[in-house]
């Protein structure tokens, strides 16, 4: 599978490598649903260290869309909640 | 729904908003590669901007930089002289910039941080575009309309995808150099006011910066003195014949100040 860093750009993922993301993935959901600031930048760190580590760059000339995007490394807690609401961060 | 999925969701209804707006899907294409143009322009205007605000952060630091050396040379000309409580206002003044200083050069790792990040988004979206403009391309020369919406569908939203991440780039990057630029307009204020000059052309309403210059004065006038008749005697004090800071400016008054203090 194809995941964007935000900031970074695209990384192949191996599937299997998808269980572990996930469980860092719940680690940063729940920081952000206690609003945890110290415990959300570790559980974001870890979660993009996982990506880089068992992903690889992706073709950069491609036009590919990504399975899963996830926020870049120095987001804020604040700044992805402002993200999941709709009218957020990205630009339109 | 897991996080990454709800974000990945977002950001792809706000990449595909660009989609159906041509009647021809074809159109689409040119639009949307208009589109990528005016971002790639925008991201270099980002670059630039960012390295701007970079240089006048590494100037200010070296304009700091300076104070502060000058400052040391005035503390350890003022204990030659025995003042200590001359070199500790010196030392006092020095340690205010050693402050700043270190305060910018923070901003400005912070900065490189950020134009590094821009040029690479930068590249990432200058191959993707160039990638999309051949295949615009070759989708135009061989399929009909119809036949073609898939493909354009693809092309466009993968591309949408990478212009999503660079406009939100753009944006967190000038969101950091606006804080930025304030802060260092604020210095530059300072050191235009002198406020964070060196103790002798500091506030010259000071009794200690005003007698430390007219120490100083009165011991180059003494060193120079010296150095023409051929003496080596005030080698540590010598100045250097033109541009020390502390000989600027002398009048004569301050002279007799110095020496009637």
């Amino acid at each position: 599978m194809i995941v964007r860093i935000l900031g970074e750009g695209q990384f192949d993922v191996p599937d299997d490598a998808l269980s572990a993301l996930n469980e860092h993935d719940g680690a940063v959901e729940s920081a952000i649903g206690s609003g945890d600031e110290a415990a959300f930048e570790a559980a974001l760190g870890a979660l993009l260290d996982a990506v880089r580590s068992v992903g690889t760059t992706h073709q950069v000339d491609s036009l590919d869309e990504s399975d899963a995007i996830l926020p870049p490394a120095d987001a804020s807690l604040e700044e992805v909640r402002a993200m999941l609401a709709d009218d957020g961060l990205i630009p339109g | 729904m897991s996080l990454w999925q709800r974000i990945t969701m977002l950001f792809k209804t706000k990449a595909h908003k660009a989609l159906d707006r041509a009647e021809d899907p074809r159109e689409t294409l040119d639009y949307s590669y208009q589109r990528q143009t005016e971002l790639l322009a925008k991201v270099r205007r980002g670059v630039a901007d960012v390295a701007t605000s970079r240089k006048r952060v590494e100037i200010q630091v070296s304009q700091l930089e300076q104070q502060s050396a000058k400052l040391t040379e005035q503390a350890q000309k003022a204990l030659e002289m025995n003042r200590e409580d001359l070199a500790r206002e010196a030392l006092t003044r020095k340690s205010g910039l050693t402050t700043q200083i270190a305060d910018l050069q923070g901003q400005l790792t912070q900065l490189q941080g950020e134009e590094e990040k821009l040029t690479l988004a930068q590249q990432r979206l200058a191959a993707k575009v160039e990638s999309f403009r051949t295949r615009k391309e070759t989708i135009k020369a061989t399929y009909t309309a119809a036949e073609a919406q898939t493909r354009i569908n693809e092309a466009v939203s993968g591309i949408g995808e990478e212009m999503g991440d660079v406009g939100l780039a753009i944006q967190r990057a000038e969101d950091k150099t606006a804080q930025m630029q304030a802060r260092a307009g604020a210095i530059d204020e300072l050191i235009a006011s002198g406020a964070l000059d060196d103790v002798s052309s500091l506030s010259r309403g000071d009794d200690i910066a005003r007698e430390l210059e007219a120490m100083s004065s009165q011991a180059d006038v003494e060193a120079e003195l010296a150095a023409l008749k051929g003496a080596s005697r005030p080698e540590a004090i010598e100045a250097p014949p033109s541009g020390d800071i502390l000989a600027e400016e002398t009048t004569p008054e301050a002279v007799e100040q110095g020496e009637s203090s």
